[in-house]
Formats: C-alpha cells, structure tokens, sequence
C-alpha cells in the first residue's frame, strides 16, 4: 500500500531569469512499512521534496498523493497533515513548557480528542518505544537522544502512518543516532511508512531504499531491497 | 600479524585446541573474515616456535591444547599497547582508479562517481542489516561498525570529490 506518492513533481520558487528550479520533476513512493532515505548536498533539493510530501508546500507542477488523497483538491490540508503526517525535525522539536507526555499529546488535543483519551494514547505510543518513564520529564530534563525519541513518539501519536523526518539525528553522537534509526526501523516494520532527508550515509543505510538527489532530480537508487518486496 | 596476535589475545583467557580456537576467533570477528583451520595450526606451530605458546597433551579426541607462555604475554602486551600504521594498510584501489580517471581526462568521473557511490550504499546498507541482526556479542558489532564507518567514509570522499570536480569545470 502506498502511503506517499509524488508523481511528476516540480517547484519553482521565483520567476523568469531568477527562478530556481529546487525540483525537476521528481516521482516518488513510500510504501507502509517502509524506510526512504533521501540524501544530497546542501541545495540539492531534499528538504523541498519533503515539504512537498508533507503538503508543507505546493509543487509548481506534478501531483502529491498521501494515501487516497490529492493534496492539490483536498480542502482542509491542515486536517489531512494532522491526521496523517508526523514530523521530527534536527531540534525545535519539543514546547520547553510542556511535559514529555503533554507533549505528545498535543496533536491529539488540536484534533479534538479529549485530554484523558489523548493522554492515554500518548501513553500508549511511548510504551510502545520503552519511553514510558521519562512522561513527565521536561525536555530540559531529557538528554539529546531521549528529546527525539519523544518527538517521535509525538509525529506517531493517534495512529499516523507517514514519517517526514528531516536530520533527525543532527546533533547526536554516532551511538545516540543508531538508537534513533533503530526505532524509526522498527517503526517501519509495524507498518509506518518514513521518508528520512539526511545527508550522513551511516543513517541512510538503515533505509531499504535510498534516493541520491542532485540539482533537483533522482540521480540514482538503490534497489528496492529484499525487505521492501516482501 | 593480526591472526597471530588474535590467537594470543584468545589464549590468554586459557588454554584451547586448534579448532576451539577457529571457532571462537570467528565468534569475534564475524563471517567477514573466516579462518580456515590450515592457517589456525601453521600459526600455532610458529607461536611454539616462538616460545610464545606450549603444546599440552591432547584430549581424549587427539585434539592438543595450547597454553600462552609468558614470552606470549608479553608480545601479546605489546602488541595492544601499539598503534597501527596507517601505512601498514593495503592501497586503495578505488583512490588509484579516480585519479587515474581524473588524469587521463577522456574518462566520466562524475558517472565513476555515480557507480561507486550507489555500490558502497548498497555495501552500507548489507552492513546495517548484520549489524541489526548481531544481537549477541559486542565484538562482532563492533567489527561491523568499522566497516561502517569505513564504507561511510568512502562515502563522505565521493562527495567531497564530486563537489571539487563540479567546481573545476
């Protein structure tokens, strides 16, 4: 089942001499249980290619499907990211102010759901990653590694199937980062579909397939990899 | 003589047999670097040589078991106790082969690149699938995680030469 599909898809940001083309036509699919890395230098367009599957951003040109959806008709865009998109970010991940569970609660309050349930689906979401003690922790409390597993706990939370996470492991030691790909791994083998942006080939490997972006365009792929034709 | 001094380190917890010793080497190091039991008796009759190991007497199987000496502890000692050259490493044929596309200017370099690149992905990516699967034993992961970080390196350099080729044209 696809969960993201982009096909065709190009933006242009600017216009006439000064245009920069940031994507040329790019046509990409996540599946469930997926892992997608995409990776490239800085301005290669990999930071754009995710906006746009997110629906962050409109492509120019080309369509973006999440699920059944065309994010170019569909009406409310904020509804469809909330319930289907989570994101995790290289930092600026957390409100300071709120508790880890509080946290990844959020998103469920923004959806309506009243603060027992969204507390106990939070709950729920960071047994499942052995992050249940640190719930009522700050994320100053938090060490680096700790702060993005519960920002991740929170892009999951109510049951999203789409992974958008760019640098996620920025800042964090080789170590503390292998922790994080092992999660979002084992994430993907319960169903979740994750396109991961980075630019470090030892987090990328953790991917079934890894796209090379270069000025825009795929300029190669791995092969759709034993585990993803499963 | 990494296979030498492995066989010391691994007999200085105690005495073992030949194969004993194949086995648990392997164990360490993983299925990258298999030991072929020709090469495990070669090695120990030039430790005895050596002084450096002493043959016991055998066991019920005809199996001998060897013992590290102290000349052994030595020298197994000193060879923790010393850095590796880097210079001591094979030379790298993929390092060779860009420059010489480089050099002799008729050849793509960026479609070398390209190739290279997407080869030492798919290399990384086999790496991360053993390493996931290694539960059991930090030495093996660990000798995972070398190649790792070497593959990424390789990585991290085709880039950096694909950035520094664009920029000369």
């Amino acid at each position: 089942m696809t969960v993201v599909r982009l096909a065709e898809v190009a933006r242009v940001h600017g216009e006439g001499a000064t245009a920069v083309h940031a994507l040329k036509g790019v046509s990409l699919e996540v599946d469930a249980g997926e892992l997608v890395a995409v990776m490239g230098p800085s301005g290669s367009g990999k930071s754009t290619l995710l906006n746009l599957a997110g629906g962050l951003d409109r492509p120019t040109s080309g369509t973006v499907h999440i699920g059944e959806h065309d994010l170019a008709t569909t009406r409310d865009l904020a509804a469809l990211r909330r319930r289907e998109v989570g994101y995790v970010f290289q930092d600026l991940n957390l409100i300071t102010s709120l508790t880890a569970v509080e946290n990844v609660m959020l998103p469920r309050e923004l959806d309506g759901v009243r603060p027992r349930a969204a507390r106990e689906e939070a709950m729920a979401v960071l047994a499942e990653i052995d992050a249940a003690d640190l719930a009522d922790r700050f994320p100053e409390e938090l060490s680096g590694g700790q702060r993005q597993r519960i920002a991740i706990a929170r892009a999951l939370v109510g049951g999203r199937c789409l992974l958008l996470a760019d640098e996620p492991t920025g800042a964090l030691d080789t170590r503390t980062g292998d922790d994080i790909l092992r999660l979002l791994r084992e994430r993907c083998d319960s169903g979740a579909a994750v396109l991961l942006v980075t630019h470090e080939p030892r987090y990328a490997a953790w991917a079934d397939r890894v796209v090379f972006l270069r000025d825009g365009m795929i300029a190669d792929t791995t092969d759709a990899s034993l585990v993803s034709a499963r | 003589m990494p296979v030498r001094h492995g066989l010391l380190a691994l007999l200085s917890s105690g005495p073992r047999h030949g194969y004993q010793l194949k086995i648990e080497f392997e164990a360490s190091i993983g299925a990258t670097w298999p030991l072929n039991i020709g090469q495990v008796y070669t090695t120990l009759s030039r430790l005895e040589r050596d002084g450096l190991v002493k043959p016991g007497e055998s066991d019920e199987q005809g199996r001998v078991v060897y013992t590290i000496t102290a000349a052994g502890q030595e020298e197994m000692a000193r060879w923790f106790g010393t850095p590796v050259a880097q210079s001591d490493r094979p030379r790298d044929e993929l390092v060779i082969k860009l420059a010489m596309a480089v050099a002799a200017g008729k050849v793509d370099v960026a479609e070398v690149i390209h190739r290279q690149r997407t080869a030492t992905m798919r290399t990384l990516q086999q790496l991360t699938r053993a390493k996931r699967a290694a539960t059991e034993g930090a030495a093996r992961r660990l000798v995972l995680d070398s190649m790792i970080f070497q593959a990424e390196a390789e990585q991290r350099w085709l880039d950096h030469c694909e950035a520094v080729l664009k920029e000369e044209r």
